[in-house]
């Protein structure tokens, strides 16, 4: 199990890459900042599970919360709306 | 295809799945009947699991604590048997509203709240309640004021979600029962609230 390198509160940015590939990180979400909100445990990474591999060591899984307003440039809707979405470890980097 | 009568020949994706089935049963991998069973399990759940959960989290605030704090246990504690669920509840208050959605296929809470409805899987809901949840929910009926935050869960990898709603008022002394038949599957995806009538 790869240990994990962000705790809650942490400020991460997502990853602006185009892997081919069973890839779980919504384009949409790709480039964006946001805060962890919780660490959901460690699981075999999907990219390598889809290719017939143990997705091992396990990566950390994080729950990260973004503000709508930085996602969507036109967002239409309250300041404090955000959106969540889980990311593997090795799709985010330290901000 | 004509031995098919009424029906409409097969799509892509049913082919595929026949032929992936048939391949499999052919090599001994499953049989039919494994096949029929788990089929079979999966109809016959529907979303009155789900509603048993959230009226238990309505009369007992020491159950709805430990179901926000690691709803897989929470649900094994009322009996309710869910395997392959990691679930996350999240919870309605007047200043909060969550929606929850899957855009990168149909991740859903299967084991609480049954097959999912169509809508939930269509490109459009997948696409749209992202970026516009505000508009979305208005065509489902439910319209949320700008000063309550909305919060959109997208089931991206291994967690799935639930929707803990806020429980109507005019529900002051119901039963357990009576409050898990007002439950809809709606409220707890997030697009409805649940109502008393």
């Amino acid at each position: 199990m790869v240990e994990a390198k962000f705790q809650p509160g942490d400020r991460v940015k997502v990853m602006k890459a185009y892997p081919l590939g069973h890839i779980r990180t919504p384009y949409y979400i790709r480039g964006c900042s946001g805060v962890v909100e919780r660490i959901c445990g460690a699981f075999p990474n999907p990219e390598e599970l889809a290719q017939m591999r143990s997705g091992l060591p396990a990566q950390p899984l994080y729950r990260v919360r973004f503000a709508q307003a930085d996602v969507w440039p036109d967002y239409r809707g309250g300041r404090g709306d955000t959106i969540d979405v889980e990311i593997f470890q090795h799709w985010l980097d330290r901000e | 295809m004509s031995e098919l009568g009424k029906y409409a020949p097969l799509t892509y994706f049913q082919l595929m799945e026949v032929s992936l089935r048939e391949l499999l049963v052919e090599k001994g991998v499953v049989s039919n009947a494994e096949v029929d069973a788990v089929a079979a399990d999966m109809k016959s759940r529907g979303p009155e699991r789900g509603a048993r959960v959230v009226a238990r989290a309505w009369t007992d605030p020491a159950y709805k604590r430990r179901l926000l704090a690691d709803g897989t246990a929470a649900c094994e504690e009322l009996g309710l048997d869910v395997p392959a669920l990691r679930l996350v509840v999240v919870e309605n208050t007047p200043e909060v509203h969550n929606v929850i959605v899957c855009t990168l296929c149909s991740c859903y809470p299967r084991m609480l709240l049954g097959l999912p409805p169509d809508w939930y899987k269509s490109s459009n809901y997948r696409k749209r309640v992202v970026r516009e949840p505000r508009a979305v929910l208005a065509e489902f009926g439910t319209r949320i004021p700008d000063s309550v935050t909305i919060r959109v869960h997208d089931s991206t990898a291994d967690m799935r979600y639930m929707v803990l709603p806020m429980r109507p008022a005019g529900t002051e002394g119901w039963s357990e029962e009576r409050l898990a038949g007002i439950v809809t599957r709606d409220s707890m995806v997030g697009v409805a609230l649940a109502q008393a009538s």
